[in-house]
């Protein structure tokens, strides 16, 4: 069964990426999706059945891929409680992806290729989260930043979407480098890269030391480090995180799947994979709990100033990677998972649902041109709400919470009940907590609610421009909200495009607009996603965090510790009660500055100058790696070339070596003399100095 | 005489011979034919080959042959599974290159289908002599056609840099014809597997060792002795450039396992040092260099150097994954930078330029042309799934026993690889369509498929399922580690046991006892 999930979504994209031209579009459509269903189709019951205890951790071996030596590693499906939680996430996700890109790319041309980049790519996280060995983990790891790279860079005409896949593709590499040590270095220590036997072998080299690029460290923080720099590109962390927010070039239900709810949520599975290997190592484990709260922090702050839609809930997503890793800092690596379980619901909704609204409003993707498309798209608009609700953890203790109300909460009164560096990460994600509350309300409270600030919108104008520039735009279709609507409607939007010129000085109205809610292949997603925001939490939290059932669900898949898990509950009140305040206070700051007195923003903007501008330009990150690597590299290689290369190597090697044989012609010439005597005066010369040789010696 | 009761390595050599005299004597179209189908038989008689080594518990050296011509001087052929695999990687490329010359070579003909063959003879001769003489002949023999190649169908610059090729392999070569008949003197052997277990005395070995590296290295080529390797590049037809990055750079890491390794194992673990420095060199710069580069084969040139140091990193690791995946990286690049070479070839002859700039938005109007050169793109990358990520990924491990600083550095040109690479893709395939000449470009031709569509099958085939590809080499490389282990170098890891209480296991594991099944 698990082959089938696995080889589905592959040969789907195998038959729609090069079979296209002989079965078109609309079947490679349907291949591809359908490929999906079925493998989510097949997943859940793996879940269900490691939920209710029923089910025992297995590996399905299928071929030798690597044998060198006494190394080996083959290509294995390993079905445990980890991958049974991936593998629901992956397709589920996923599947509904599919289905949600039949209408968000339905006037592109190249819809065959994206849906079969699509399967790719869940084809490649699943043979990441399936890996029995290390290096098979590497190869699904490098599988989806592939599918990352291609459709990131997918509407490759743009020069912003080629230049933020390389990005993405070069900085995730800088990871890889990390991890492919990390695999080296296992390999030196355990003589294994097979999964199972490093964390069963692992407690005996604790204490042991290595020599590493000149200096001895501990053995098993050296492992682990390396092995979490890869994390880190791939989770997007701290330092390496620049490629996320650019990756939002890609088309958005790629930012849903990829970017948002599982391949960046793979480095937060490597480490839970390899729990038992990182409790070895105290220090590897300090540094993961402060990568993860410094990126939790940091994400956050950016997030708040953000005006393009899908950056906010980007570095959302980066700050919501941070939580999770703190958490497995902290050994609470069930609600780490947990935490990864419930995002990948509220987040894929939360792009899906921006999506949506981009859709609907041609393609704009500036918050400060939306405003009261509460009425205008409520299906879309209920569901960001719920996704919303999820994120910010909204719920009541014992009773009923919303998806993120369980994984947050257990995630924060983990880290404040491990005590030492987990009291500093709860305060904090507790103050992170209040910047998520605040910018996930003033993403709604800007795109719903207020006065429609249409008209401004360039893309809008555009949008105005072309339906009254041609006759027939029904059947030309600039956008399927057009395509989709009653020709009664069109015919309406022509005479409000008359109108726009009237309104294009004013910065707010609707400049005659009427956004439309997206068809119904892209709503049904937002309705089962948030299905999966308000219960995914409530269902689930026994199996992933309760003391008592959390090691049953997991059966040793993560090293879940019992004790912390009932510590947990014994917090304070206050910790208990600390995430909802904050949850209400960045509410309140949110409507106080975006609905009750809406020129807040720019007075802080106005006092704060320099703090705003410092955010706004995301600490500035970009500019430093600018200046520290990207400069230099060209600069350098320059220098190589024309001042290595052609100015010493050649003009000294073989254009040197040119020149010595025409001045060594020249010189043997004048030695032709002719003259006899020269001759003579040279052999006798030689004559001398042989005999001199022959007495010396 | 062998398993299959005839001399197939002759025959192999001798069929191209043939083909290269019949193809002086005939007009253009017959000697397309007579090449294409002298190149294609080999390949048969290569699967052949291959099919009837004995890689389980055969002899080292298998097809052996043996015909005294003079004195010690011997026709003496044989190959294992290292010498197996890089003559199938020969036989396979050969048809490649035929096709690829059908028609963007319309002078001369006859004399470049003879150089192709008669190079072909000489590759086949260098990986399967057991002689050292033979070895030398065909060794250097097999520089005069590449030199014919490049200086009679090259570019504009082609006498310059057929010079430069001549001149600096040259040099290195004279050294080693010396040792080679000191060693011949001193051994009493003209035989490359008696001269493989002789043990010369360690100062000898230093100066023996030194004269062939001054060889070997240029052929690889090593930083600093590369510059020739960007002009040949450049100057040469599309079939050139892919005969001599698929199969003339094998032959210096071929040399250094043939020779280096086994004859001199002290001289080779004192010289680690200098050949990791160089390599490590080699990565950096040169991947960098190839990061500014506005020539596509430039570039690409400028990557094989960077990619054959890995090889040589590999190859010096002492220890059975480093040299695998070293052989496996010749065998990776022979493919890929091939393959890269080929789809530089299919837009060159359709615009007449290397300038990356002139190019732009190919996956516009060249969709097939933009699918594979992609795959070969990531291929060069070392995307897991092909050929070149289990040769980069067993070299650097291998090393990483060796030295943790040398496996860092190397690895960096994963980094640097992906950024020169995507670069470079970037700016052929994406964007718009700038140039209307560009526009009016046809997608990939029936015969531009078939040149590129069998070397994509076995990159993935040698990504997917190495076993093959490693198989029949495991128990030579097997032998030649266990050859070398007297002088291996220890690494720095010196790893310590655990805490105390696991003592037991930590020492298994330490001192690598524990068999690695990993399952």
């Amino acid at each position: 069964m698990i082959q089938l999930i696995v080889l589905f979504p592959l040969l789907a994209a195998i038959i729609a990426g090069l079979g296209n031209r002989i079965i078109g579009n609309v079947p490679a459509k349907i291949v591809t999706t359908g490929a999906l269903f079925a493998s989510c189709a097949l997943s859940w019951p793996i879940f269900l059945s490691f939920v209710g205890g029923d089910a025992t951790p297995h590996v399905e071996p299928l071929f030798t891929w690597i044998r060198s030596g006494d190394f080996n590693a083959a290509w294995a499906l390993r079905v445990d409680t980890m991958t049974a939680v991936m593998l629901v996430v992956v397709t589920t996700v996923s599947a509904l992806v599919h289905l949600y890109s039949w209408g968000y790319m339905d006037e592109d041309p190249d819809q065959p290729r994206f849906f079969a980049y699509l399967s790719l790519f869940t084809f490649a996280m699943l043979m990441l989260v399936t890996a029995n060995n290390l290096l098979q983990m590497f190869f699904g790891w490098e599988g989806v930043g592939l599918a990352s790279y291609l459709l990131i860079g997918f509407w490759f005409r743009k020069p912003s979407a080629n230049a933020a896949a390389i990005k993405a593709f070069v900085v995730n590499r800088v990871g890889d480098l990390g991890f492919m040590m990390g695999i080296f270095g296992t390999y030196l220590v355990f003589n294994t890269i097979s999964i199972p036997e490093i964390l069963a072998a692992a407690p005996s080299m604790a204490g042991s030391t290595i020599g590493f690029l000149g200096a001895r460290f501990d053995t098993m923080t050296v492992l682990c480090l390396l092995l979490f720099i890869g994390a880190m590109g791939k989770s997007a962390q701290l330092g390496l995180h620049t490629w996320l927010p650019d990756a939002m070039e890609g088309p958005t239900p790629v930012s849903a799947l990829i970017h948002a709810a599982t391949m960046v949520t793979a480095g937060v599975f490597m480490v839970c994979r390899l729990s038992p290997m990182f409790e070895t190592s105290p220090t590897a484990l300090g540094v993961v709990t402060f990568v993860g709260a410094a990126t939790c922090l940091f994400a956050a702050t950016v997030g708040t100033v953000q005006n393009d839609i899908k950056r906010v809930i980007a570095y959302s997503t980066c700050s919501q990677l941070g939580y999770m890793f703190f958490a497995a800092g902290v050994g609470a690596y069930g609600a780490s998972m947990f935490h990864l379980f419930t995002h990948a619901f509220f987040k894929a909704l939360l792009f899906l649902g921006a999506g949506s609204v981009i859709h609907a409003m041609h393609h704009e993707q500036d918050m400060r041109y939306y405003g009261a498309l509460r009425k205008e798209i409520p299906i879309t608009f209920w569901a960001m709400t719920a996704g919303t609700l999820a994120i910010t953890g909204v719920g009541v203790i014992d009773v009923f919470g919303f998806a993120g109300f369980y994984s947050k909460d257990a995630i924060l009164e983990a880290a404040y009940a491990a005590g030492g560096r987990g009291q500093l990460a709860f305060f904090v994600g507790i103050f992170a907590a209040l910047l998520t509350s605040f910018y996930s309300w003033r993403l709604v409270f800007l795109t719903f609610f207020g006065k429609p600030r249409w008209a401004a919108s360039e893309h809008i104008q555009h949008a105005l421009h072309d339906s009254h520039g041609h006759d027939d735009h029904a059947t030309h279709g600039h956008g399927s909200e057009e395509a989709n609507a009653p020709a009664q409607e069109n015919a309406g939007h022509d005479a409000h495009g008359h109108d726009a010129h009237a309104h294009h000085a004013s910065a707010t109205g609707t400049g005659g607009y009427h956004p439309h809610e997206s068809p119904w292949v892209m709503l049904i997603p937002l309705i089962v996603l948030s299905f999966g925001a308000v219960f995914a939490g409530f269902l689930f939290h026994h199996s992933f965090v309760d003391a008592e059932h959390g090691a049953e669900f997991w059966q040793g898949a993560i090293a879940f510790n019992t004790h912390l898990m009932h510590a947990m509950h014994e917090v304070p009140l206050w910790v208990k009660l600390a995430p909802a305040a904050v949850m209400l206070t960045g509410l309140a700051i949110a409507w106080l500055s975006y609905i009750r007195y809406t020129d807040w923003p720019r007075q802080f903007v106005g006092q704060f100058g320099v703090l705003y501008t410092f955010l706004l330009n995301k600490w500035y990150f970009d500019e430093l790696y600018n200046v520290l690597f990207v400069k230099p590299a060209f600069a350098i290689g320059r220098v190589f070339w024309k001042v290595g290369d052609i100015g010493i190597i050649d003009r000294f090697g073989p254009n040197g070596l040119a020149a010595l044989v025409v001045q060594g012609g020249k010189l043997t010439r004048r030695l032709q003399s002719g003259y006899l005597y020269t001759y003579a005066l040279v052999m006798l010369l030689g004559l001398a100095a042989a005999a001199t040789w022959a007495i010396a010696r | 005489m062998n398993q299959l009761g005839f001399p197939i390595l002759t025959l192999m050599m001798a069929i191209p011979m043939a083909g290269a005299i019949a193809c002086l004597f005939v007009n253009d179209k017959s000697a397309r034919s007579i090449a294409l189908i002298a190149t294609l038989i080999d390949l048969a008689l290569g699967i052949v080959l291959w099919a009837t080594f004995d890689k389980i518990q055969g002899a080292q050296w298998q097809f052996t042959e043996y015909a005294p011509i003079f004195g010690r001087f011997a026709w003496a052929l044989g190959i294992d599974g290292i010498a197996l695999m890089l003559i199938m990687l020969t036989v396979f490329l050969m048809p490649i290159c035929i096709g690829a010359s059908w028609v963007a070579i319309n002078k001369r003909v006859g004399e470049y289908m003879a150089a192709f063959l008669l190079m072909e003879v000489l590759m086949i001769g260098v990986f399967s002599a057991q002689d050292i003489f033979l070895f030398y002949v065909m060794f250097e023999a097999g520089l005069i056609p590449m030199y014919l190649i490049i200086g009679i169908w090259g570019g504009a610059e082609r006498i310059y840099a057929s010079y430069k090729f001549f001149l600096y392999t040259l040099l290195g070569s004279v050294l080693m014809l010396i040792a080679m008949m000191w060693m011949v003197q001193e051994a009493g052997s003209t035989s490359i597997p008696v001269l493989m277990a002789y043990d010369f005395a360690p100062q000898a070995q230093t100066w023996l060792w030194l004269a062939f590296f001054a060889s070997f290295a240029v052929k690889m080529p090593m930083w600093p002795v590369h510059t020739w390797l960007p002009d040949a590049h450049v100057q040469a037809p599309t079939a050139g450039s892919v005969i001599l990055a698929g199969v003339l750079l094998k032959m210096g890491g071929y040399g250094f396992l043939r020779f280096s390794l086994p004859m001199f194992p002290e001289a080779s673990a004192q010289f680690a040092p200098l050949i990791f420095g160089l390599s490590m060199v080699a990565v950096v710069y040169t991947s960098l260099v190839a990061l500014v580069q506005s020539d596509m084969k430039k570039l690409i040139a400028y990557s094989s150097v960077a990619h054959m140091a890995i090889v040589t990193v590999g190859l010096f690791a002492f220890n059975q994954q480093g040299i695998e995946g070293a052989i496996m990286v010749m065998l990776g690049h022979g493919l890929v930078a091939s393959a890269l070479f080929l789809c530089v070839g299919v837009i060159y002859d359709r615009l007449h330029t290397r300038e990356i700039s002139r190019y732009g938005g190919l996956s516009i109007n060249m969709p097939k042309y933009a699918v594979l050169f992609l795959f070969f793109t990531m291929a060069a990358v070392g995307l897991p799934g092909t050929s070149n990520f289990v040769g980069e990924f067993l070299a650097l491990m291998g090393v990483y026993e060796a030295s943790s600083w040398v496996a860092i550095v190397c690895t960096t040109g994963i980094i640097l690889g992906a950024a020169y690479m995507l670069y470079l893709y970037r700016r052929v395939c994406y964007g718009e369509i700038v140039h209307d000449d560009v526009r009016a470009m046809p997608d990939l031709s029936g015969r531009e498929m078939w040149l590129l569509a069998p070397i994509a099958a076995a990159v993935l085939w040698m990504g997917v399922y190495p076993e093959s590809f490693i198989a029949p080499m495991r128990a030579d490389v097997a032998s030649l580690v266990a050859r070398v282990d007297r002088a291996k170098p220890v690494g720095d890891a010196k790893l310590t046991a655990g805490k105390p209480a696991a003592a037991a296991e930590g020492h298994a594991a330490e001192t690598h006892e524990t068999p690695a099944e990993a399952h």
